[in-house]
């Protein structure tokens, strides 16, 4: 199905939004994935189902600062 | 108050800009930001709002300056190498400019103090390198009820992004806890390209200055991400999340919590960096 992942439209067969950050090899606990403009609850990762069309933005931690 | 013939020169570009004015450079003076941290993001923000007539600075770090910070923190100089930050940030600023009242603390920002040391200020910059302080920063102010301009850096990457308690999207709405002790680098374990921390650092001092002024659009409910490799910015609309723990309508937290230190922040030494 196409997906749009960043801003960027990506072909992936995937069901689940916990499929998508596996296939692009990607710790859950690193990111905050917003669905659609949804915040994705990491314990929902793996039962929030994908489709055809949708928006994914992957936000990874960033804490430096000094 | 009214400004003396020095001043109107000092600040004569900013007067010049009808947002601005002699009403606007007025309001400047008379506003409070507090920088936690005065070091990658602190030092450009605090050399900038000093600059630009900010009226009271406070800053509060617990460290030492390093060499191996001079690559980025600004206000450091080679003979303030084993000072403290906080003096030397302070000498500096108030040489660029004398009108600014610089607060000093010198010790790390706790639960037990967050909350006292933001009140009296109108503005908060995270200036912070470790998730449990940038979490208590953006619950500490979110309880305080003060505007907040979030900043992170790592590598060629920066973020930046404005809290307005009760008004926009919270740290909390988008990250719900700090993320695991050691999985994710820090500025001291990765690296990070210095200038960077100018543009993440500069980008919270304007954001600072526009909610003073009430100028413009703040970066709320938008995260920006740069990345220095392509020179580009990434905007990340976002939202105000209803299971936010701490700003949404059922909210689990109401006081402060202290994570614990990173494991990767314990120098081999076992020394605890802060703010660093
Ligand atoms: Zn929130």
């Amino acid at each position: 199905m196409q997906l749009t992942i960043n801003g960027k439209p990506e072909t992936l067969e995937v069901s689940t939004v916990l499929d998508v950050l596996k296939s692009k090899d990607i710790d859950p606990q690193l990111v905050a994935v917003e669905l659609n403009t949804q915040m994705v609850d990491q314990e929902h990762l793996g039962t929030t189902s994908v489709k055809d069309g949708d928006k994914l933005e992957f936000l990874f931690f960033m804490g430096g600062g000094a | 108050m009214s400004f003396t013939e020095e001043q109107i020169t000092r600040y004569s570009r900013h007067i010049l800009l009808p947002e601005v004015g002699g009403k606007g450079q007025k309001k400047l003076s008379q506003a409070k930001v507090f920088i936690v941290g005065a070091g990658g993001l602190g030092c450009p923000v605090a050399y900038y709002l000093a600059a630009a007539g900010i009226g009271t600075i406070g800053l509060i770090d617990s460290d030492v300056v390093d060499l191996s910070n001079l690559q980025r923190q600004i206000l450091h100089h080679t003979p303030d190498v084993g000072r403290s930050k906080v003096l030397s940030a302070k000498e500096k600023i108030q040489a660029l400019n004398p009108d600014v009242q610089v607060n000093t603390h010198e010790g790390r920002f706790t639960s037990l103090n967050a909350r006292d040391l933001i009140r009296h200020y109108d503005v908060v910059i995270d200036g912070v390198d470790n998730f449990p302080a940038k979490f208590l920063i953006n619950d500490a102010c979110y309880l305080e009820g003060k505007p907040l301009v979030h900043g992170g850096i790592l590598r060629f990457e920066g973020r930046a992004f404005t809290i307005i308690p009760n008004k926009s999207a919270c740290y909390r709405c988008i990250f719900k806890q700090p993320p695991p002790a050691g999985v994710v680098p820090t500025c001291q374990e990765a690296g990070i390209i210095g200038v960077v921390a100018g543009i993440i650092g500069t980008i919270q001092a304007t954001e600072a200055i526009k909610l003073i002024l009430n100028i413009g659009t703040p970066l709320t409910d938008r995260i920006l991400d740069f990345d220095a490799r392509t020179t580009a910015f990434r905007e990340i609309r976002v939202k105000r999340n209803p299971t936010c723990a701490l700003c949404g309508p059922d909210p689990s937290l109401t006081e402060l919590i202290d994570y614990e230190q990173e494991a990767c922040q314990l120098q081999p030494s076992g020394t605890m960096l802060t703010n660093g």
